[in-house]
C-alpha cells in the first residue's frame, strides 16, 4: 500500500516562540520534513550597536523570558571577557547557583506542563487538573520555589535584576540564604515524586548516531558556566573559536540560522551534556540516571527530556552545596557593586573582543561582543541552542518518518509534534520558528 | 457563566505569559474563576476565534502581525496588552532607531529578502486597547487587579506618578547620590520600586509619564561627563515605538 502523509502543524504549541513543522511523503517516498521557525525577527543583534556594553546585560536577558538567567549570565561573561574584567571567586559562585536555579526552573517547566501531556496523552495540563490533580499542583509548587528562589537571589526570575557586569548590585543576607535553602530542602521530597512519575513515563523508541555538543572540562564539575567547547567526536575548541563549531548558514523556510560541525548536524541540550560529562554528575543525579537506564552514548533524542531530569537533580543538589558553603563562609558584603552605565568608572574599560559559551537550559549558548575604548558596542552576535538543534531536529525526522510508516497521520504528527517538544525548543530565543506540516494527499 | 480568555504572543521574548506560570498553585484560583481557551505556550487547546477576553503580548513588527491582531481585535469584547513589548513597543523598538533594511542585512546577510519586518510598534498603534499591564516583564499583582477590573467591566489605568515615589517609600538611597543617572523620574510608578529595591537603577521599563520632567537630569549628565548619545539610547530603550507614526506601515 502506498503512503502519503501532508502534514502541516502551524503555531506549534507547548514549545516557547513559533514554530512550524511541515512533513510529506509520496508513494512512501519523504519529500519534505522541515521545521520552520516563523517567530518574527527581533533583530537584537543588530539592535545592540552603539549601545553602552554596560546595557548588554539587561537587553540581551530580553531575547528569551524562559532562559533570561542564561543570557544575562552569558551576555556578562563576554562583556566582562572584552573589557578586561575577572570576576571574583564569590561572584563566580553566586552565578554558578544562579544558572543552577534556572536549569531547574526550565527542565521543571518542559516534563511537567510541556512533556508530559504528551506522553499521558492528553492536550496540556489543563485536563489534568482535574485527572492527575496532584501531579499539577506538584509542578505548580515546585515551579514556584524556584522562582521564589530567583526572587530571593537575583530580584526576580525573569529579567534578574541584580547580576550585572562586575558582580551583583545586591548579595544575599544570612537570613536569605537560609531561606534559599529551606526552599530547596523542602523541594527535595517534590523531586522525588517526580523522579518516581518520570520512570513511569515512556518515551518513544529512536535512535540516530549523531554528534553532540557542549561545554567540557578538565576540573571534576560538571560544567555549566565555564569550560571549552566539546564534542563526542573529540574535538575540542577554545571558546574564542566558537564559529568553528557552529558554522551558520540560512535556510528560506526558517528566520533561525541552522548550524553544523563536521557533520550535516549536531544535538545540543541536556542529552549532549549528559553524554559528555556523565562521570561528572551529583553522585543522587546518577543514581537516578542509573535508575531510569540512561547512560552514555545515548543516541534517543526523545530522551532529551530524561537527561533534563537527571540534571535536574544535579541541579538541586549543586544548587544546596553552593549555599551551605556561602552561608559556612559568609558572604564578603564589601564586594556589593551598582554600576549603571559606569558614569563612576567603577569599572575599567578597554577595547576589546570577548567571548561567553555558557550551558542554558536547552544547550551551549554563545555571546560575542566588540567594544571600542569607551565601552561601545561595535558589533555584536549570539547563537541559541535551538538554533544550533533545529538543523539536528530536520535530519531527525528525515529518519524517523520513514521508520514509522505505519503510523496514521494523525499519529505521525503527533510523534513530530513530540520528537520537535523533546528538544524544549526556544522560538523565540531563536528568532526563526517551527510549524509542523504534515501532508497526506 | 465563566469569561472566555485566551493568550496571544507577537514579538517578545515570552516573559510575560511566564509569569502567569510563575504564580503557583494561586494559579488554580485564577483558573477557577475563568476559562482559558487558548494559550499557545502551554496548551495545545485552540480557542477556535470564540473568546470574550484576549491578552496580548508583544510589540506589531510585521505585516502578518498587522492582520492578525485587527482579527482579534474584532473577536475580543475586551483587549489587554501585558508588559512592555504589547503596551508600549518595549525593548523591540530599538530596531527602530536603525534603517530597516540595514539592520536585517546585518542580522541575516544578503538573505535579508526572506524576512517581514516593519519599524515596531506598539499594540494600541494599530487597534484600540481597553487595559495596560506595564512593565518588562510585567509586574504579576498589576497583572491580577487589570484582570479583576476587566471581568468587572471596570476601567483601570496605572498612577501618573514617578518610580520615585514608590522607591522613597521603600527608602532606598538615591542611585542619583552615587553619581548614577537612574529613570525613575520620568518612569511611570506601579511596580514598587521593584529594581532599586534589588540595588540596581531603573531602566524605565515601564515607559516614560506623559509629562516627564527631563531637565534635572541633563544638568547630572553635564555634571558627570556622561555623553548625550548614551542616554538618548537610555531613553528609547523601552519608548521608542511611539515614534511611529500612524498608517506608517499600512
Ligand atoms: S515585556 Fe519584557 S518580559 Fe514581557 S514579553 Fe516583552 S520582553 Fe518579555
Ligand atoms: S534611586 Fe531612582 S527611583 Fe529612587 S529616588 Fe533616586 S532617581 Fe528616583
Ligand atoms: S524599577 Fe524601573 S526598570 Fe525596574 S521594574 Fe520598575 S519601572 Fe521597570
Amino acid at each position: 500500500m502506498s503512503k502519503n502523509y501532508d502534514i502541516k502543524v502551524e503555531y506549534l504549541t507547548r514549545v516557547e516562540g513559533h514554530g512550524n513543522i511541515v512533513v510529506n511523503v509520496r508513494d512512501n517516498k519523504l519529500e519534505k520534513a522541515e521545521l520552520h521557525i516563523v517567530e518574527a525577527p527581533r533583530l537584537f543583534e543588530g539592535m545592540l550597536r552603539g549601545r553602552s556594553i554596560f546595557e548588554a546585560q539587561h537587553i540581551t536577558s530580553r531575547i528569551c523570558g524562559i532562559c533570561s538567567c542564561g543570557h544575562t549570565l552569558a551576555s556578562i561573561q563576554a562583556a566582562e571577557d572584552a573589557i578586561g574584567f575577572t570576576p571574583s571567586k564569590q561572584t563566580i559562585e553566586l552565578r554558578k547557583l544562579l544558572l543552577h536555579y534556572e536549569t531547574l526552573d526550565s527542565h521543571l517547566l518542559h516534563i511537567y506542563l510541556l512533556v508530559a501531556p504528551d506522553l499521558l496523552g492528553v492536550k496540556s495540563f489543563v485536563p489534568l487538573i482535574s485527572t492527575h490533580n496532584k501531579v499539577v499542583r506538584r509542578a505548580l509548587r515546585m515551579k514556584k520555589t524556584c522562582n521564589d528562589v530567583c526572587d530571593i537571589l537575583v530580584g526576580r526570575h525573569v529579567h534578574p535584576i541584580s547580576a550585572i557586569i562586575g558582580g551583583f548590585t545586591k548579595l544575599p543576607s544570612v537570613g536569605e540564604i537560609t531561606d534559599q535553602l529551606t526552599f530547596l530542602y523542602d523541594m527535595r521530597a517534590d523531586m522525588d515524586a517526580t523522579v518516581e512519575l518520570a520512570a513511569t513515563l515512556k518515551f518513544p523508541q529512536f535512535e540516530r548516531e549523531m554528534e553532540f555538543v557542549g561545554l567540557v572540562s578538565d576540573d571534576g564539575e560538571y560544567p555549566f558556566l565555564m569550560g571549552d567547547i566539546g564534542s563526542t567526536d573529540n574535538f575540542r575548541y577554545p571558546k574564542n573559536e566558537y564559529k568553528k563549531v557552529t558554522n551558520e548558514f540560512i535556510v528560506p523556510h526558517s528566520s533561525a540560522k541552522f548550524a553544523k560541525h563536521k557533520r550535516e548536524s549536531y544535538m545540543v541540550g541536556a542529552l549532549a551534556r549528559l553524554n559528555l560529562n556523565y562521570d561528572k554528575l551529583h553522585p543522587k543525579a546518577k543514581a537516578v540516571a542509573e535508575a531510569i537506564g540512561l547512560k552514555p552514548m545515548c543516541y534517543n533524542p526523545f530522551l532529551n527530556t530524561a537527561a533534563q531530569l537527571v540534571e535536574c537533580v544535579h541541579a538541586l543538589e549543586e544548587s544546596i552545596r553552593i549555599l551551605k558553603e556561602l552561608r559556612d563562609r559568609g558572604v564578603n558584603y564589601s564586594e556589593q557593586i551598582v554600576v549603571g552605565l559606569n558614569e563612576t568608572n567603577n569599572i575599567e574599560v578597554k577595547a576589546g573582543e570577548g567571548y561567553a559559551a555558557v550551558e542554558v537550559p536547552r544547550g551551549i549558548l554563545f555571546h560575542h561582543y566588540e567594544v571600542d575604548d569607551k565601552g561601545k558596542i561595535v558589533n555584536a552576535n549570539c547563537i541559541i541552542p535551538t538554533n544550533q538543534n533545529v538543523n539536528n531536529i530536520e535530519h531527525d525526522m528525515k529518519k524517523l518518518v520513514p521508520e514509522q510508516m505505519e503510523k496514521s497521520e494523525e499519529q505521525m504528527t503527533l510523534l513530530m509534534e513530540m520528537l520537535v517538544r523533546a528538544y524544549d525548543p526556544c522560538i523565540s530565543c531563536s528568532a526563526h520558528f517551527l510549524d509542523v506540516k504534515y501532508i497526506n494527499r | 457563566m465563566k469569561a472566555k480568555v485566551a493568550f496571544f504572543d507577537f514579538a517578545c521574548c515570552e516573559g510575560c505569559q511566564l509569569q502567569v506560570a510563575n504564580i503557583g498553585e494561586a494559579l488554580l484560583d485564577v483558573l477557577d474563576k475563568i476559562d482559558v481557551v487558548e494559550f499557545r505556550e502551554v496548551m495545545s487547546e485552540k480557542s477556535g476565534g470564540d473568546y470574550d477576553v484576549a491578552v496580548i503580548e508583544g510589540s506589531i513588527t510585521t505585516k502578518h502581525a498587522i492582520e492578525r491582531i485587527k482579527e482579534i481585535r474584532s473577536i475580543a469584547k475586551v483587549l489587554i496588552t501585558i508588559g512592555a513589548c504589547a503596551s508600549i513597543g518595549g525593548v523591540n523598538g530599538m530596531k527602530n532607531n536603525f534603517e530597516l533594511p540595514e539592520i536585517k542585512k546585518y542580522v541575516y546577510g544578503e538573505d535579508e529578502k526572506y524576512f517581514d519586518s516593519v519599524p515596531t510598534m506598539a499594540v494600541d498603534q494599530v487597534v484600540k486597547v481597553d487595559y495596560y499591564v506595564h512593565g518588562c516583564p510585567m509586574y504579576v499583582p498589576e497583572f491580577v487587579t487589570v484582570l479583576k477590573h476587566a471581568l468587572m467591566g471596570i476601567p483601570y489605568k496605572a498612577p501618573e506618578k514617578s518610580v520615585c515615589t514608590e522607591c522613597k517609600l521603600n527608602e532606598n538611597e538615591c542611585l542619583f547620590d552615587r553619581g548614577l543617572t537612574c529613570m525613575g523620574p520620568v518612569t511611570r510608578a506601579g511596580c514598587n520600586s521593584w529594581c532599586i529595591n534589588n540595588g540596581n537603577i531603573c531602566y524605565g521599563c515601564r515607559g516614560m509619564l506623559d509629562d516627564p520632567a527631563k531637565t534635572g537630569q541633563i544638568e547630572i549628565l553635564k555634571k558627570h561627563d556622561i555623553p548625550l548619545e548614551w542616554v538618548t539610547n537610555k531613553f528609547n530603550m523601552y519608548n521608542k515605538a511611539k515614534d511611529v507614526k500612524e498608517n506608517e506601515n499600512e
